[in-house]
This record gives structure tokens, C-alpha cells and sequence, in this order.
């Protein structure tokens, strides 16, 4: 753990979401309850869970598209939910950018695609040679700048849009990136060009990445790092290999268990229940009553009860 | 090739021009609205003299024959048809520009503005408007179309508040407005750009309903007496039909036909509303 | 050889828009046998659910165009729309895609249902809610979630509803359309695995189980069909399909699907390159020769469909090189 700290370049510690809603009889609902870990450069670290289990509103706490509730982000050891005025955001959004789950829906469609690269290189950076460098950026993306620019999104290919995106992290030379499904909506010929790409580019760049995903296949694919997440608590985290091959939280083990996975038949003998995995989980807290999380081995730690 | 190249970038209009329900719709309104401008001219009565002998069906002198008392009816269905066009066009506007201030700004800012605008919405959708207007508009002893206008326009504008609370909330969680919230935009170029813009095309249709709503709203009123004092509208044409048993001393033509304009009138809007809507919407538009 | 429920025979069907047509459907040919689960994969746009909106309701632009579909030995595409309806939900029965945003958010489950089965000719009375009680239990849902409302229940649970609702009067025939894909992990198992329950105990006579995802089928269906872009492209037994495929394209889809045990580290996937053709007035020829790795001028001609093992039917004029690849 300490020398995780030490390179670390981005650390969340304790990170508490809670939304109200009413104005007179609010209804809480706690989205992610303290969540830590730890992001290092050249490295693919991927937040798996189902839906509502709060993998999303991680990464936009990250982005800060919400302001936490309770926790600390630190970015190169400075908090970062403190920052409020409109240069300190340039600053952080400089170097920490997203990729969103829709392609379709993350172009504004009355306008050119060119408007994502306008508008970073309006904020962000020099706009000396900027044509040079935008080509620059789409050719490392396997993208043809001329039947790209110039474009509206309508007449691209989800793949190409999701590729012009991760053009435009790599023009800004970010240090995080935040991945949110980013393949869930490409068809199965298509995601894994761009994941591929995903993956050569943060080792080779030193980017540190946040691969937000339901699919534990892709997760296993392209990650060097596991957090699992359940009804907004992390239940699991650690080093792909060993989180995959020994499971120990209830919840993880149930979805390793109903992954499909070509060669491997699920066994339909047993009866497969999915609320079972309520009852099994709160079993799994009052047998470990007192733990919180611990690490059971390096690099593999577990939730075991969640009233510590 | 330029005509394409034109044709290309301004896809929406092209599909709207070659949508046969946006066709229809628009050439029927194009009709109203000139029966409406040049109709006055047309006839050489004016809407309130006596223009011949009374309880005369629809001739070549009286296209829609005359009242009881011998008023032209065609003469008094082009003038109410004109007040009618007013009435949608001033309510129409303010309608829609009170309920898209407020239902953007609940559905932009969210928490406590949200609650509290929603709530003042809601108080007036069901609050028992017709017994306001009934107050309001026995309170004026003199009411000219501008008055009415007025009335029906800030009563009618709650649900266009509540569509465009909704329509705002789905964009502004689009991925393209937070991937401009990070690329370090002012919040200024956001609502204009990526908000406003997109909103458009949703809030023209706002308009076309609400403009034929406050037209049956203002008839409405005009036909339980409430209408202006002054002048003449195809409500009241209607009412003065109804108050004096037309229909059933015979004169079907005193009340049917300009009845009849007033439901050509509003189904056009209609069909440009359906037409509008599968042109805007891209799905519809594949299928 | 079991008995043929649904035999399909070069059935076309186009999009007839005001550009020309989209040819969606463009000549499939394939049989579903009694008590199998017929899988059918493909990526968006390959035709697979306008397949299912061609058995079932035609809505305009969408148009028959040649070809048969015999329902127990009955041609449905010819049939008059009344004659059909009476098919629906004792012959065929489907459980479209998106059905999940069906669910009104005003009726309690219970009048959602009454309302459903109404209109295709039901008397929602206690004879029917007794059974729907009945195959509720069966889904380990309690009766009482018929006096809920749609916001109340999660997507699972309404997936769960809509299968026996769809499956209510024993249909020999089910479509089951993307019944998956919005679903999380567990869902998904136990959805799939439904499936396969129904034909198990004879409440389903069979079903075509249409998806994008070629793992979950591997694990319920007994043949596979693959379709691209509007072409039929491969049909066999799914062991067959997944250790020896003899389509370029399936082989390619394989190849790209990421599984437990398989990181970027040791053995990178490979995906394909380019984008389906747009099928807007499409010519003959093979549709999938722009990505593929085995072109030959041939391919400019529409492949024809020929047998290659038994049981295993292929479109590709080089089917023969793909398989020896296979085991070289």
C-alpha cells in the first residue's frame, strides 16, 4: 500500500454522494458511501458494477460534474472538490477529461464535429497549428481526417466519434481519463478496435484510466486494477487477476458466477436466484460483524461488514 | 451540386418541405390567413350593416348567406377570422414565452427553483380557470381582442412550462453538455449553444399548439358571452347563431359555416404539428 | 428429425421509403425446429428484429416483399391480418424489444395485463389471473406485484412479467427479442435461463432468441444463426458455430469477444475494420466482401446457401478455405 501511495496520481479517499430531492419531506439516497482508491499513471483501473450501484456518480464527482457530499479528492495531492472559481476548473479539466457511454449523445448535433476540437483548443491550448495538430491526433486514432472534419454526427459511425474523442483527450495529453462505458453502446466488430486503442495509448502516454463498465468481460480484457461496487459501497478491489480467480465478497462471486462466457456453460442444475444475493450479502456482514475493509492479501482487499 | 450542398445542410427544412402533412397543413394556413388579409376586400359589406334581407341561404350575393336580421355572414366570418388570428398570435406568444421562462429555468437550476416554480404551476393548472376568466372578464366592461388576447395567453401557458421543464432536464443531461461543461465553456455559451439551440425546433411546436389551444380557449369564451365588446370573432358569430335558435329556425349556415373555418383552421395546425413532429423526430423520420 | 414449427423460406422484406428501399431482410432462409431454442446474432442493423417485425406486424414502411413464412405449415406472410390475429399468443407469440418502456406509469401491473391480453382477444377474468398467479410463482414473483405499479419493480422483475404474459396460452412458436440486453448480470442469467425453463416444461413449443451477444447463446440455444446485414450468413448447431465457423464474419465476431481469462496483456482481440454497408438500394454481391479477409471476385456475386457438415449451412463463396483455416 505505501508504495501505491507514492506514485499515485490521483487518490479518493472516503468519497460520499447523497442526493435529496422534495422540498418538504426530502427523500435521501446515498449513491456512493465512502469509496476509497488509488489512480496511478499508465495504468487501467476498472470500476465494474450493475446499475445504481453509483459507478457513474464516481466518475462524475471525479469530473466534477457533482459536488460531494462528504471525502476528499486529492489530484497530485491537492484537493480538488474545493475548487470553485472558473480558472482553477480550467486548470483541473486541462489535464482530467471524460469519454461518455453515448457517442451519439455526446456531439451536439446542429453543430460540425469539428466543435469538440474548437472549443478545447479555445480554452485549453495554443491554437498555433492547430490544423497540424488535430490530423495529428486523429491519424493516432486510425481516423482519416478528411472524411472526418468537417462532418455533422449523424453521418459518423459510433466507433469513428468514440475514436474522435479519445483524439481529443489525446490532444489535451490528459493525465486521467475518465471512461464511462465508453464501448457499451459500439457493436462487438467494432468496440474492440477501440478498445485496443484505449489501452496502447494510456500505456504509451502514461494516462491513468477510469473504465467504468457493467461487463466483466471487457473489465478483465483491458484492466490492470478491479474495484467492484455494490449499492454504492465498494465491496472489492484489487489487482484484476487475483479479483477475478478469488473472489471473496458475496457479490462479486455472484457475478462471476452469472457472467456469460463462451466455453464455459452456466450450470442450470442449480437454481440461480439474483435477490438471492441480498440475503447472502447481508449473511456475509453479520458473520463478519465488526471487520470493515480489510486486505486479505497484497493488492486484494474485501469488504466484510458494513457497520464498522 | 450547390442546391445539394444547400439541401444538405438544411436537412430538417427539406424533409419539412417534402412531408405531405406539413404540406397540407401549411397550405390550408397559408389559405386562412389570406381569406383573412384580402376576405374583407372581397366582400362589399361591412361586418355589422344590415347587407340585404334576412334568412337568405348561401347565394352568389351572400356566399354564407345572412342572419336573421340580414348581416352577411361571409362579411362577419373574414373579420372574425382576422380578430381569431390575433387572438392566437398574442396569446400564442405570451403562452409561450412565459411558459418557457419558467419551465427552463425550473428544469436548468433544479433543486428549490425547480420546487417552487413547478408549485406555482401547478396551482394554476388546476385552479378552476374558466370561473378566473368569467371574473376577469365580467370585471372589464370593455374588452377589445387585445384584452382577451391577454387573458387567455397568461392562463394557458402552465403545461407549455411543464414541456419545456422536461425537455429541458433530457438535455441538459445529454453527454454533449457535460463534455462543454469540461472542455472549460462558459455556462453562457452552454445555454445558447447547446440548450437553446436544441430546444428550438421542440418549442415551435410549443407554439403552433398553443396558438390553435388559445384560439379554441378565446372561442370558447366569446361563445359564453365573454368575448370583446367591440368588433366581431367567429366565437361570437357563433354565439349570436346559437342565442338566436338558428339551427333550429333553419339557418344551419349562420352557425356551420363559420364553425367549419374555425375546425379548418385548427386542424391545419394540427397536421403541421404531426407533420413537424416525425420531421424533428429522426427516428420517426427512418421508419 | 424433430418436427419443423416455423419453416422460412428466401423471405425479403424492405423499408420503402422515399429514397428507394432499405433492404433490411434480404432473402433468409432457415427452419425452427419443435422444442429448440434457435439463437439469432448479429450487430445492429443485420436485420435480426426486423426478422421478428416481419413474422409479426408489418407496420408501414416496413413491407413483404417475397419469399414464405410457414407457421405450422401455414403460410403467415399471405395471410389476412384477421386470420393472423387469431395466431397471436396460442400459435406465435413475441416479446418485443424495449417491452421494459412498455409498462404504463399510471396502471397498476394488474390493468397493464387485463389491458394487454384484452386486446388480442382475452377476457382478463379469474380463470386467467389464476394462471397468471400461477407462472408468477414459477418466476419466483409474488402474486401481489400485480397491485403495483411499473416504477415499483425493477427491470428484472418486469422482464419476468412480460415472459409469461407473451408465453400465457402456451404458444408453439416465441420470438424473444433482445429480452436481455437492458437487463444487469444476474437478470440476464436468470431471464435466459427462463427461457430455456419454458421449453424445458412445454409451456413454449420453441423459440427464436434474438441478441447481440453470442456468449449468452452459447449457453441456452441448441442452434445458432448468424445474419449480416440483411443477409443469412451461417446456420448450426452452437458448438459447431463457435469451434469451427465457416462464415468470415462469424469467425471475425468470435474472435472479438473478450472472456474471462483473456487480458490485453497475453493476446490481443482483434475487432473488424470498417462499418456494415448502407442497405439504401444495395446491388447483389456478398455484403460483408468490404471488411473481409477472403475476398475474391466472386464474392461480387450474392453468395448462395449451401450445406457444409450436417446441420451446418453457410453463405460464402469461400467457405471451403475458412474451414481448413479452422483446423490448420
Amino acid at each position: 500500500m505505501a508504495n501505491q501511495k507514492q506514485d499515485s496520481i490521483m487518490s479518493i479517499q472516503n468519497l460520499t454522494k447523497v442526493f435529496k430531492s422534495g422540498l418538504f419531506k426530502p427523500e435521501v439516497t446515498v449513491a456512493v458511501k465512502d469509496v476509497s482508491f488509488e489512480m496511478r499513471p499508465g495504468t487501467i483501473l476498472s470500476l465494474v458494477g450493475e446499475s445504481g450501484s453509483g459507478k457513474t456518480t464516481i466518475g462524475k464527482l471525479i469530473l466534477k460534474l457533482l459536488q460531494p457530499t462528504g471525502g476528499k479528492i486529492l489530484y497530485k495531492g491537492k484537493d480538488i472538490t474545493a475548487i470553485k472559481d472558473k480558472e482553477g476548473l480550467k486548470e483541473y479539466y486541462r489535464r482530467v477529461q471524460a469519454i461518455f457511454q453515448d457517442p451519439f449523445s455526446s456531439f451536439n448535433p446542429l453543430y460540425r464535429v469539428d466543435r469538440v476540437f474548437d472549443m478545447v483548443f479555445k480554452s485549453f491550448l495554443n491554437e498555433d497549428n492547430k490544423e497540424e495538430k488535430i490530423y495529428k491526433a486523429l491519424e493516432s486514432v486510425n481516423l482519416n481526417p478528411e472524411r472526418i472534419l468537417n462532418k455533422f454526427p449523424h453521418q459518423l459511425s459510433g466507433g469513428q466519434l468514440q475514436r474522435l474523442l479519445i483524439a481529443r483527450a489525446l490532444l489535451l495529453d490528459v493525465d486521467i481519463l475518465v471512461a464511462d462505458e465508453l464501448i457499451s453502446m459500439l457493436d462487438a466488430s467494432t468496440r474492440i478496435g477501440v478498445l485496443n486503442l484505449l489501452v496502447e495509448l494510456c500505456k504509451k502516454n502514461g494516462m491513468s484510466v477510469l473504465f467504468i463498465t457493467h461487463d466483466l468481460n471487457l473489465g478483465y480484457y483491458v484492466s490492470d486494477y478491479t474495484l467492484i461496487m455494490y449499492k454504492g459501497r465498494l465491496v472489492e478491489r484489487g489487482s484484476t487477476r487475483k479479483v477475478y480467480e478469488n473472489p471473496i465478497h458475496p457479490y462479486t462471486k455472484m457475478l462471476f458466477n452469472s457472467v456469460p462466457d463462451i466455453g464455459k456453460m452456466w450450470d442450470r442444475s442449480k437454481e440461480f436466484l439474483p435477490e438471492q444475493v441480498v440475503h447472502d450479502v447481508r449473511k456475509f456482514y453479520k458473520e463478519n460483524q465488526g471487520r470493515g475493509f480489510e486486505e486479505v492479501e497484497e493488492e486484494h482487499g474485501v469488504l466484510f461488514s458494513d457497520t464498522y | 451540386m450547390a442546391a445539394r450542398e444547400f439541401w444538405k445542410r438544411h436537412e430538417n427544412l427539406y424533409f419539412a418541405l417534402t412531408n405531405k402533412k406539413v404540406l397540407i397543413g401549411i397550405s390550408i394556413f397559408t389559405l386562412m390567413i389570406l381569406l383573412a388579409i384580402f376576405g374583407p376586400a372581397l366582400t362589399p359589406y361591412s361586418y355589422d350593416e344590415f347587407a340585404g334581407e334576412g334568412y337568405l341561404p348561401p347565394s352568389k350575393d351572400h356566399l354564407f348567406g345572412t342572419t336573421l336580421m340580414g348581416k352577411d355572414v361571409f362579411t362577419r366570418t373574414v373579420y372574425g377570422l382576422r380578430s381569431t388570428f390575433a387572438v392566437g398570435f398574442i396569446a400564442g406568444t405570451i403562452a409561450t414565452l412565459i411558459g418557457c421562462i419558467i419551465g427552463f429555468l425550473a428544469g436548468y437550476y433544479g433543486k428549490w427553483i425547480d420546487e417552487a416554480l413547478m408549485m406555482i404551476t401547478n396551482i394554476f393548472l388546476v385552479f378552476p380557470l374558466l370561473a378566473l376568466l368569467i371574473i376577469l372578464a365580467a370585471y372589464l366592461p370593455y374588452r377589445g381582442i387585445m384584452t382577451i388576447s391577454i387573458i387567455v395567453g397568461m392562463t394557458a401557458w402552465p403545461w407549455t412550462a411543464r414541456a419545456v421543464r422536461s425537455q429541458t432536464l433530457s438535455i441538459k443531461n445529454q453527454g454533449y453538455v457535460n463534455l462543454s461543461r469540461i472542455s472549460g465553456i462558459s455556462v453562457f455559451r452552454i445555454l445558447r449553444e447547446d440548450i437553446a439551440a436544441n430546444m428550438f425546433s421542440y418549442v415551435f411546436m410549443v407554439y403552433i399548439l398553443q396558438f390553435s389551444g388559445t384560439i379554441l380557449a378565446a372561442v370558447g369564451l366569446e361563445f359564453l358571452g365573454l368575448g370583446p365588446t367591440q368588433g366581431v370573432s367567429l366565437g361570437l358569430v357563433m354565439q349570436n347563431a346559437v342565442n338566436w335558435n338558428a339551427i333550429q329556425l333553419g339557418l344551419w349556415w349562420w352557425a356551420i359555416l363559420p364553425g367549419l373555418v374555425l375546425t379548418i383552421l385548427v386542424v391545419s395546425l394540427y397536421f403541421i404539428n404531426t407533420g413537424l413532429d416525425e420531421v424533428f423526430n429522426p427516428r420517426l423520420r427512418e421508419m | 428429425m424433430r418436427e419443423n414449427i416455423l419453416e422460412i423460406r428466401e423471405l425479403k422484406a424492405y423499408y420503402k421509403i422515399l429514397k428507394g428501399d432499405v433492404k433490411a431482410l434480404d432473402g433468409v432462409t432457415f427452419n425452427v425446429r419443435r422444442g429448440e431454442i434457435l439463437g439469432v446474432a448479429g450487430e445492429s442493423g443485420c436485420g435480426k428484429s426486423t426478422l421478428a417485425s416481419t413474422l409479426i406486424y408489418r407496420k408501414p414502411p416496413l413491407k413483404y416483399i417475397s419469399g414464405e413464412a410457414r407457421l405450422l405449415g401455414q403460410d403467415i406472410m399471405k395471410m389476412p391480418e384477421r386470420e393472423f390475429k387469431k395466431l397471436r399468443l396460442k400459435n406465435i407469440s413475441i416479446i418485443p424489444q424495449y417491452a421494459l418502456d412498455a409498462f404504463s406509469p399510471t396502471k397498476k401491473i394488474k390493468t397493464f395485463i387485463g389491458d394487454l391480453v384484452s386486446e388480442h382477444g382475452i377476457r382478463p377474468n379469474k380463470k386467467f389471473y389464476d394462471k397468471v398467479a400461477e407462472r408468477l410463482d414459477m418466476v419466483n414473483l409474488d402474486p401481489s406485484v400485480l397491485n403495483r405499479y411499473s416504477i415499483e419493480l425493477s427491470g428484472g422483475m418486469k422482464q419476468r412479467i412480460i415472459m409469461i404474459i407473451s408465453s400465457i396460452l402456451d404458444p408453439d412458436f416465441l420470438i424473444a427479442d433482445e429480452i436481455t440486453s437492458a437487463l444487469d448480470v444476474s437478470s440476464q442469467r436468470f431471464v435466459a435461463n427462463l427461457l430455456a425453463n419454458l421449453r424445458d416444461e412445454g409451456i413454449i413449443g420453441s423459440a427464436m432468441f434474438i441478441t447481440h451477444d453470442l456468449s449468452i447463446l452459447y449457453q441456452i440455444a441448441e442452434r445458432i444463426m448468424i445474419m449480416y446485414a440483411g443477409h443469412f450468413a451461417e446456420i448450426g448447431p452452437t458448438d459447431e458455430i463457435v469451434k469451427n465457423p465457416r462464415h468470415p464474419y462469424t469467425k471475425a465476431l468470435l474472435a472479438s469477444l473478450p472472456q474471462v481469462g483473456i487480458q490485453y496483456k497475453d493476446k490481443r482481440l482483434t475487432g473488424i475494420k470498417g462499418t456494415p454497408p448502407h442497405l439504401l438500394n444495395i446491388g447483389p454481391g456478398c455484403r460483408f466482401r468490404f471488411r473481409c479477409p477472403y475476398r475474391t471476385e466472386k464474392c461480387e456475386e450474392t453468395p448462395l446457401r449451401e450445406k457444409v457438415n450436417e446441420d451446418h449451412y453457410v453463405s460464402c463463396w469461400n467457405s471451403k478455405n475458412i474451414g481448413s483455416d479452422n483446423h490448420g
